[in-house]
């Protein structure tokens, strides 16, 4: 069973619908017990990187998902918000992250006279950084709905599955592991989503 | 490369479908959820849903109608009318709905704006700003759908917003909406150049050469369209549609 966690930020229904969409059922939801018996699991997110925190520690999420994600191997998929809490640390907060991911999350800086606007918000087009599920079933001329004010910074450039552009190389999409995340939402980008979460599904749930 | 936006921007009244001219004189487009299904098909790259009627008719907001079109969108949806409390604005990002647009409200108590950004993040804040020329006086910003006036000066009103929080502006031209005489650049220029945050232009698109000129000379981050995704042909008859992607591109940078 894929379990989209429900931890009261973002649009678990939106990635639900998606997945349908794909033709995956998929469950939503807080409980811890469905969350341990997964199959494969989606941390949506949209909002401040403390609220998320604060939000999976009070529904006592963390200790369930550590278990899950780093004992059990389970594949996970964060989306956004979502990947910026499997990271260490956020100048957005104070409270640390899941630290799944060797990555740090900061947010923009553009000297005042750039042309790049925060949150970084719209289409943008990604490359791949490396091979994996997300590069290999990728659409042609795949264009992707990005919003955020903060980006992760992988410690090790093999983890960087893709990336976009925006002032600069911004990380599109890490995979460690069992581990994967995209900055931007699939569960909004078209096609080009729906084709990401369906490769998501058929992943084996390691990196290469 | 980051692309401009290309955006439906529907109105809703009474569960409805309408567009305005000058904020005046709804008239019945059509069902909003058939309208929906349609841009989607289409792959825009976003959607804008007002309800006109939801704080100037007391109608409040419509969350059933709302869960229903958001289950459609495959693309990120903003809906504003009558959000009155981040309890509602909770309730509508719970639906599937990426983003509230807030105007009337921001305008009584701007600390529905500071309190949706600090709860859900600035990127799911919209503020609205609805702005006419005045003769004498210049711009000036209106709430409660054009019938009252914000006595803050415009610049100093968008920056208030942008530093409560909102994640983006949208500005539309009152005077300019439904006449399909072009945007007013030069508005939607002194907002982008007053902000640090995206800026969606709004009222006046009669052409896709119009986006791109709102975009390209404007500085916007989007173009909304109302009239152009409703109407075709001299005669405005109703019928949803939209430029192709092959169009926007020729336009937009």
């Amino acid at each position: 069973m894929i379990v989209v966690i429900d931890y009261g930020l973002g649009n678990p229904a939106s990635v639900r619908n998606m997945l349908r969409k794909a033709g995956h059922s998929a469950e939503v939801t807080s409980d811890p017990g469905v969350i341990r018996s997964a199959s494969r699991l989606i941390l949506p997110g949209v909002g401040a990187f403390d609220h998320g925190m604060a939000n999976l520690a009070e529904r006592g999420l963390i200790d369930v998902l550590n278990e899950a994600v780093r004992q059990r191997g389970t594949p996970i998929l964060g989306i956004c918000l979502g990947l910026q809490l499997m990271s260490r640390k956020s100048e957005e907060g104070v409270l640390p992250g899941l630290g799944w991911l060797a990555a740090d999350t900061v947010r923009f800086r553009f000297p005042a006279d750039a042309g790049e606007r925060v949150p970084h918000m719209g289409w943008n087009s990604v490359t791949p950084a490396a091979e994996t599920f997300l590069s290999r079933e990728m659409l042609p001329d795949a264009r992707f709905y990005f919003v955020h004010s903060y980006s992760v910074r992988c410690d090790d450039p093999a983890d960087v599955a893709l990336t976009t552009h925006y002032g600069g190389p911004v990380v599109a999409a890490a995979v460690r592991g069992n581990v994967a995340g995209t900055q931007f939402h699939p569960e909004k980008s078209h096609k080009f989503g729906l084709a990401l979460l369906h490769a998501f599904v058929q992943w084996n749930g390691r990196s290469a | 490369m980051l692309r401009p936006r290309a955006i439906p921007c529907l109105l809703l009244r009474k569960g409805r479908l309408v567009k305005t001219v000058r904020f005046d004189k709804p008239q019945y487009v059509g069902d909003p959820i058939n309208a929906v299904r349609i841009f989607n098909d289409m792959e825009v790259d976003e959607i804008v849903l007002l309800d006109i009627g939801a704080t100037a008719d007391g109608t409040g907001v419509p969350f059933e109608l709302i869960g229903e079109a958001a289950s459609e969108c495959f693309m990120p949806m903003a809906y504003g009318g009558g959000l009155r409390s981040v309890e509602d604005v909770r309730r509508v990002l719970a639906l599937g709905v990426e983003k509230v647009v807030i105007n009337s409200a921001a305008a009584s108590d701007i600390q529905l704006i500071r309190k949706t950004a600090a709860a859900f993040g600035t990127q799911s804040v919209v503020a609205s700003v609805d702005v006419r020329k005045k003769m004498f006086a210049g711009y000036r910003a209106y709430y409660r759908s054009g019938r009252e006036a914000i006595d803050t000066p415009l610049v100093d009103w968008v920056r208030s917003l942008e530093a409560a929080g909102a994640g983006e502006i949208l500005v539309t031209s009152i005077d300019r909406d439904g006449t399909m005489d072009g945007y007013d650049v030069d508005l939607v220029r002194l907002v982008t150049s007053s902000v640090r945050v995206p800026v969606i232009a709004a009222g006046g698109a009669g052409s896709v050469e119009d986006m791109g000129l709102v975009v390209c000379k404007g500085g916007a981050s989007a173009a909304a369209v109302g009239s152009l995704a409703v109407y075709q042909g001299k005669n405005r008859a109703v019928l949803i549609n939209f430029p192709t992607p092959a169009q926007l591109k020729a336009v937009m940078p």
